[in-house]
């Protein structure tokens, strides 16, 4: 997790790491961390840790190709796959709506609130073993091994929103060898991290929890609606 | 004898229930079980007592309920050959209450093949058993090993799924033993007694004053509707009339406890589907109701307001305004935020066809109270045998007859509401005068009977006396005893995530019947 965060431009976009890996690179690391957690969690031998994996993966296999459709979306725009390139594309560009942009940004709360076990598709906060799917997973776990998987998801929910932030809302952010925009670079981080916890915070306070088995359809939800995006980028080149 | 003779031929307990009690033997009590299981009627309570002190045996009582109203039958069991006929043909709720009386009395029901323990947990032998009078309460023994054969089920990819007795939040310990094929439930067993605290033994070494304390306490939630139980046990053998100021502050108190237990499970229904918009409303609500309870009575929960004879609390003109003042509010309020859940498609894609249980296999099973309200069956007290003040209030029963999730929604939405009219109405017209009687000495060997509709439903207390106003045998009987088996057919082919939202929906005792 601590890679994948590693690798998203956050305030800066002259990274370390960032020429190594592009976009596909990314979706597998995060695909990597889930089977290392699923399987920790059957390490476990309850049935819970067992059944949180197998809901785990549910999601996870729906929401991967959602999450890829919405990078494509993005890179075709900026003709690269490098999450670098692409936030450089978006922030010098005028400023222009794109509709397949729009329906990328739609799909990818979607996947985000999927991925990071948020309400409506989970509930971080219940204390009902049998509705959980990530707190299954790590039910037995205690001390500093609860303590780094804590870490790792909220490592990944950071991972996620400013991703989010860098493909959607890319303006403030520093240029490479630009130090002097550091500062306004981490105001405006600041800023729109506070946004974005204040609308999932109302996100999660309007909304029920799905049952399980509409998560597919909220799943291909998402995925048609990137589709679309992409689509629209096609053929409209908009 | 015919079943409709019993009013005739049997002679009716003292008191405002319509009971009626007669001593039978084997062949007419299986008789008049089969004419009330026929005729539409239901099981309430089985339990048994030790009468061996009096030369008598063993004994085992029967509450069962007709339209005409309540029939206890009382059985002699012979020391030597301890059985009774099985009547779990007729009341499949019968199995774990006779279960029950066989861990803690040694009566076996014959021609039941289920021979499994229900309250006996491994920490007393099979061979003893504490309700029988020559037990010690004090006794320790070393705790067996709890092997518990659970009804297996075999097939293709079926897996099972054991939860609790320790779960992950702070609730009541019960151990729920899943049978799955992917997400889909086959089938359910449950398994309670984690809780068995020996409350009929304590009972048996207290008098009948000492007793209306520990009856507050059998079920917290419902202390109200278990001490006005008790004290109708009390006042039936004791013969003592309650005040009618007393009689209304005690229906006032009774509907006071199920608004507050309604509101607090319409959060927690919330917050099962994870609104937690729905949750902090409701327990906002429910606190401000709690937080007056504890200024006008002495007490949030209202726990030793009512006691034998009458009540222990009394309320001023200034109370009753203020008690209508929050009613004002909490009616705007629950109207808006149902309005919110019936208008909230998450909420209400959850409520809907979860769970189900329909009005026929309700009937079959015997569903009692506000879940058998809530599936078609017609059974309230309150408007079916009123006693005092109900007499004079028509009350107006809700009921549903689609069963899921969302019909026990309603139903407790619409008992809200009559709950809040009927306390208006008793408040108007409040009796003045006393608010107790002193009970009198209780005779020897008399039994009296406390019916009541608490907020889970109809509650009853059996009380038999001893010398000098000594307990002889007291069972308390919640209505889960006849619930939790129905909630096992409840999640039949529904998905495991969605369980806790149903036994949310129910909401059943587990101390209440672990006792």
């Amino acid at each position: 997790m601590w890679l994948a965060a590693a690798l998203v431009p956050v305030i800066a976009t002259d990274l370390p790491l960032s020429p190594a890996v592009d976009v596909i690179a990314l979706v597998g690391i995060f695909a990597l961390a889930r089977v290392f957690v699923s399987l920790a969690a059957m390490d476990i031998g309850t049935s819970f840790g067992t059944l949180g994996a197998r809901r785990e993966m549910l999601v996870g296999f729906l929401a991967e190709p959602a999450l890829l459709m919405v990078f494509f979306t993005a890179s075709i725009i900026s003709q690269s796959t490098s999450l670098i390139t692409i936030v450089e594309t978006l922030a010098h560009k005028q400023f222009v709506l794109y509709p397949s942009l729009a329906f990328a940004a739609v799909a990818f709360v979607m996947v985000l609130l999927a991925e990071n076990a948020r309400i409506p598709v989970d509930n971080p906060s219940t204390h009902l073993e049998l509705t959980m799917i990530h707190e299954a997973m790590i039910l037995e776990y205690s001390a500093r091994h609860l303590a780094l998987v804590e870490w790792a998801s909220a490592l990944k929910l950071l991972a996620y929103t400013t991703i989010g932030i860098a493909l959607f809302l890319p303006w403030g952010i520093a240029e490479a060898g630009d130090w002097g925009a550091l500062p306004l670079a981490l105001a405006a981080l600041f800023v729109k991290l506070t946004a974005a916890g204040a609308g999932l915070a109302l996100l999660e306070t309007i909304s029920a929890k799905m049952r399980i088995f509409r998560v597919p359809e909220f799943m291909g939800t998402a995925f048609l609606l990137a589709v679309l995006g992409m689509l629209i980028r096609f053929l409209l080149g908009s | 004898m015919r079943l409709d003779e019993f009013p005739t031929k049997f002679p009716r307990l003292p008191g405002a229930a319509p009971i009626w009690h007669g001593t039978v033997d084997a062949q007419e009590f299986r008789n008049l079980c089969e004419q009330v299981a026929r005729g539409g009627g239901k099981l309430v309570a089985l339990w048994g007592s030790d009468e061996v002190a009096r030369d008598a045996g063993y004994a085992l009582h029967v509450s069962l309920v007709t339209a005409l109203g309540m029939l206890c039958l009382s059985l002699p069991v012979a020391v030597e050959r301890p059985t009774f006929p099985d009547i779990s043909d007729l009341f499949p709720a019968a199995n774990r209450m006779q279960r029950a009386v066989a861990d803690l009395l040694g009566l076996h029901a014959s021609g039941n093949d289920d021979h499994r323990k229900w309250l006996r947990h491994g920490s007393w032998p099979r061979d003893v058993h504490p309700l029988r009078k020559n037990f010690d309460g004090s006794a320790v023994f070393p705790t067996e090993t709890d092997a518990y054969r659970f009804v297996p089920v075999s097939g293709d990819g079926v897996h099972e799924i054991p939860v609790g007795p320790v779960h992950a939040g702070t609730i009541e310990p019960g151990h729920f033993r899943f049978s799955i094929i992917g997400e889909r439930v086959l089938r359910l067993e449950e398994r309670l007694g984690y809780t068995h605290k020996g409350i009929e033994k304590r009972f048996e070494s207290m008098n009948l004053e000492q007793g209306a304390k520990l009856a507050g306490r059998i079920s917290g939630d419902s202390t109200v509707a278990y001490a006005w139980a008790y004290a109708q046990a009390v006042e039936s053998v004791t013969g003592t009339a309650v005040p009618p100021r007393a009689a209304a502050l005690r229906a006032v108190l009774l509907e006071l406890e199920r608004i507050h237990n309604h509101l607090g499970d319409l959060g927690y229904l919330g917050n099962d589907v994870a609104l937690a918009f729905g949750f902090a409303q409701f327990w906002i609500l429910k606190e401000d109701l709690l937080r007056l309870q504890g200024e006008l009575f002495g007490h949030r929960y209202l726990m030793d307001k009512v006691v034998p004879g009458g009540v222990a609390c009394d309320l001023d003109r200034n109370g009753c305004d203020r008690l209508l003042q929050l009613f004002g509010h909490l009616e705007r309020e629950i109207a808006t935020l149902k309005n919110i859940y019936d208008e909230h498609a998450g909420a209400q894609d959850r409520f809907l066809t979860t769970g189900r249980v329909s009005p026929d296999l309700a009937a079959q099973l015997g569903l009692t109270g506000l879940c058998g309200r809530a599936s078609g069956q017609a059974w309230d007290l309150r408007a079916q045998f009123p006693c005092a003040p109900y007499d004079k209030l028509e009350v107006r029963m809700a009921t549903h007859r689609n069963g899921d999730v969302a019909a026990r929604v309603t139903v407790r939405f619409e008992e809200v509401q009559e709950s809040m009219r009927l306390i208006r109405l008793l408040l108007k017209q409040l009796p003045t005068g006393e608010l107790r009687t002193v009970p009198g000495d209780a005779p020897e060997n008399a039994l009296g009977l406390g019916w009541v509709e608490g907020w889970r439903g109809e509650i009853l207390v059996a009380l038999h006396t001893g010398k000098d106003n000594a307990i002889h045998r007291l069972h308390p009987h919640d209505p889960s005893w006849q619930n939790w088996p129905v909630l096992e057919h409840a999640i039949i082919g529904n998905i495991v995530p969605d369980f806790p939202l149903i036994n949310k929906s129910f909401n059943l005792s587990y101390t209440g019947v672990d006792l």
